[in-house]
């Protein structure tokens, strides 16, 4: 069966969304031309606008940037079995700290200065949503339930510091923490000589997805997770540390959303104030369920969503059509990626029938380990 | 096109020399004719809220109309990196070289990054205070004086009101809104001195379900008029209506919404500021920076009374309106107390609307009930 399975999976996994999008393009296209515009025009629009030259490409990897981050604030609890939808709470509450920390050490500057805020960036997140988990594992309070509420508590938190004790006085009418010292934010990539608008944030994001796939794909504790996301009572059975590693999914997955919001900080806004507050967290839920927690899928997901953004505001420009045009071609493309989760496994078993003779068994390394490992590593 | 002017030139020339004043004339207007300026104009929520953006996209709706202008919209921008992909994109993919970013918090960082990249295209933010060697030239502002508008609600609502009880629901307490409910009350008190003017703060620019709560709760306390400074004042609108209240707009007309209970509002009238920034771009003239005016510059208005306002508060609305229009009407004067019993304005002191401490406000006046 796995031998049977080897080529098709790969082809599926790519093929499936590919023809769902391609879906929600032939759906957009109707409901532009009920709108009274060219479905052509909006078709090319689209393209132009996300990848059709280098600005559209910048505008879309900045928009990607901070999403990767926090849709592994969801991957990372879901495949520990949990369902937590407090990315936002953690991101603020990052960027809160990240913005504060100067306060209590004045003298930080440079390179060393900004990794030590972004630390504490994401340790902030990660106590946000490993709270979430606590109170689900020790009080038996529902984890999706308790970091959304979760979120509003940070946003809160977030609003009294910043218009209360760590308001700076010049800032009147759009209360804000004091900025942060130019030698302490991010800069652009550097690109053929210059340098681009896309911050060393999407670098981060990228190679922190690379990194949490590995874990779970290559490491002992990173299976045993999964072991705990796919039956908890198994795992308890075979003596896995269940609170242990839920704790750590969800402080590692709270740790990016929480240096998501420590980037937007050095990177774009400079000090912390409402902006913030831009729904980065929400989105990154879809995100991660586009991707189907998989962290590897993220970046690629998170552009395609950067290029909605980036595509919809072209879109807005030339045809005139509403913000909402995007949302329904977003909406389009999501409900027809997960509902193309049916096909899989039928998409290409329908038309080839299972080869008689089974291709010799390579050594795939994303072929699932076989049972013993797992009490392997309970040992 | 060098052909066409050529023949046109040429055809100039066989009219001869009577036409030679004429041909300049028309040589210019043929080239305004040929490359329209392109203005772009970015709002932070939808186009049709019944408030702030509505204010901007109407004005925007009315330069559309302009001859030799092409303008570009997006609404729904957030104040992110967003919006100066957003500043980016209509510079260089629509060719704008006149921006409109209408919401205070593209003004820092936002614009000015985009703003320093792009040292040839002009920058008009709505409500920055735009600072003289601090900001880079091709960035300014524009604002009006609604407080003006406000002060004239005020005095409307204290002929209306019966338990001498008005309700002001904000966003948050900030120099622009504190002035506003100061002005408000100030108006009121104008009329009926022992008025006093309920606040809320729900904590941000768009908060439907708060500003609701707000509204009841502030009905159940016996307040009878309402006005607010939130984005979109359709609900709260809509809450007091229905709870048998009335109520005075704010940003644009939302008497469609509650004809029975919308007594007059403040609204803007941003194709003031728009025109001169705009004419100012066109003829090259330098990009103006620092842009304010009240009622009597045309930058804000007052919407029509309701038919339930009778003729006393209107004839009282209308004598301070035409004393502001004539410069004879200073809101902010000494002696005033805060709500502390503290002066903030000592005797004799008089504010001129530009006065920029005005601008710094960080009190409400005796007779508001609330915290700054």
């Amino acid at each position: 069966m796995p031998g049977a399975r080897a080529w098709q999976d790969p082809v599926e996994a790519v093929a499936l969304p590919v023809l769902a999008l391609a879906g929600a393009l032939l759906a957009f296209g109707v409901f532009v031309w009920f709108a009274g515009a060219s479905p052509l025009d909006a078709w090319a629009l689209l393209f132009k606008g996300a990848f059709g030259d280098a600005f559209s490409w910048q505008n879309t990897l900045q928009r990607a940037a901070p999403l990767m981050l926090t849709a592994l604030a969801v991957a990372l609890p879901a495949q520990a079995g949990l369902t937590v939808i407090g990315g936002e709470g953690a991101l603020v509450l990052g960027a809160l700290a990240c913005a504060a920390l100067p306060y209590a050490l004045p003298g930080l500057q440079g390179m060393a200065g900004a990794v030590l805020m972004l630390v504490v960036a994401a340790a902030a997140g990660a106590v946000w949503v490993a709270l979430a988990g606590w109170l689900r594992q020790q009080r038996g309070v529902n984890e999706t339930i308790s970091s959304l509420l979760l979120g509003y508590i940070a946003i809160a938190l977030f609003k009294h510091f910043v218009e209360g004790p760590l308001r700076d006085p010049a800032s009147l009418n759009k209360p804000s923490t004091r900025p942060v010292a130019e030698s302490l934010r991010i800069g652009g990539i550097p690109w053929g000589g210059a340098v681009t608008d896309v911050h060393w944030g999407l670098v981060i994001g990228v190679v922190l997805c690379l990194v949490a796939g590995v874990w779970l794909s290559f490491t002992a504790s990173g299976f045993a997770l999964r072991v705990v996301g796919g039956n908890v009572r198994a795992a308890r059975l075979v003596g896995l540390p269940t609170l242990g590693l839920i704790l750590t999914a969800c402080a590692l997955g709270g740790a990016g959303a929480g240096l998501a919001g420590g980037i937007e900080v050095l990177a774009v806004h400079t000090s912390a104030n409402a902006s913030l507050i831009a729904g980065l967290g929400y989105t990154g839920i879809l995100v991660s369920f586009v991707a189907r927690h998989n962290p590897w899928a993220i970046p690629p997901v998170a552009v395609l969503f950067g290029g909605f953004g980036a595509a919809g505001s072209l879109l807005q420009r030339r045809l005139d059509l509403p913000d909402a045009s995007v949302l329904v071609l977003q909406g389009f493309a999501f409900v027809l990626i997960l509902a193309a989760e049916a096909g899989r496994g039928r998409l290409l078993a329908a038309r080839a029938p299972k080869p008689v003779v089974a291709p010799p068994p390579p050594a795939d390394p994303n072929a699932p380990p076989p049972p013993i490992h797992a009490s392997a590593v309970a040992n | 096109m060098s052909h066409f002017f050529s023949t046109r030139r040429d055809w100039l020339r066989s009219v001869g020399a009577a036409g030679a004043g004429l041909a300049t004339a028309s040589f210019s207007e043929l080239v305004l004719a040929q490359k329209p300026l392109t203005v772009g104009f970015i709002y932070v929520g939808p186009k049709d809220d019944y408030g702030y953006n509505q204010a901007h996209a109407e004005a925007a709706a009315q330069v559309k109309k302009l001859a030799g202008l092409k303008v570009v919209e997006e609404e729904n921008v957030p104040e992110t990196n967003a919006v100066q992909k957003t500043m980016q994109g209509m510079i260089s993919q629509d060719g704008a070289a006149l921006l409109f970013p209408t919401s205070f918090g593209y003004f820092d960082p936002h614009m000015l990054a985009v703003a320093g990249k792009n040292p040839d295209v002009r920058f008009a933010h709505c409500g920055g205070l735009w600072t003289e060697g601090k900001h880079p030239k091709n960035t300014g502002s524009f604002f009006g004086y609604i407080d003006e508008a406000q002060y004239l609600n005020g005095v409307v609502a204290a002929h209306m009101t019966k338990s001498k009880k008005l309700g002001f629901i904000a966003a948050k307490p900030i120099p622009q809104v504190l002035r506003n409910i100061n002005a408000f009350t100030l108006g009121a008190k104008s009329v009926k001195p022992d008025i006093t003017t309920s606040v809320i703060f729900t904590g941000d620019w768009s908060m439907p379900v708060k500003e609701a709560e707000a509204t009841n709760s502030l009905a159940d306390q016996g307040v009878d008029v309402f006005t607010m400074h939130v984005d979109g004042p359709k609900v709260i609108v809509e809450t007091a209506a229905k709870r048998g209240k009335f109520v005075c707009g704010y940003h644009a007309s939302q008497a469609k919404l509650a004809p029975n209970a919308y007594l007059t509002g403040a609204e803007w009238n941003w194709i003031t500021a728009y025109t001169q920034i705009i004419e100012a771009a066109r003829s090259g003239k330098p990009h103006p920076n620092f842009v304010r005016g009240g009622l009597k510059d045309g930058f804000v208005k007052t919407s029509p009374y309701g038919s339930m306002v009778p003729e006393a508060a209107r004839k009282a609305a209308d004598a301070v309106k035409s004393a502001m229009v004539a410069g004879k009407f200073d809101i902010f004067k000494g002696e005033l107390k805060d709500n502390t019993g503290k002066v903030v304005i000592p005797k004799g002191k008089v504010f001129k609307q530009t006065d920029m401490e005005l601008e710094s406000m960080n009190y409400l006046i005796e007779g508001v009930i609330g915290k700054a």
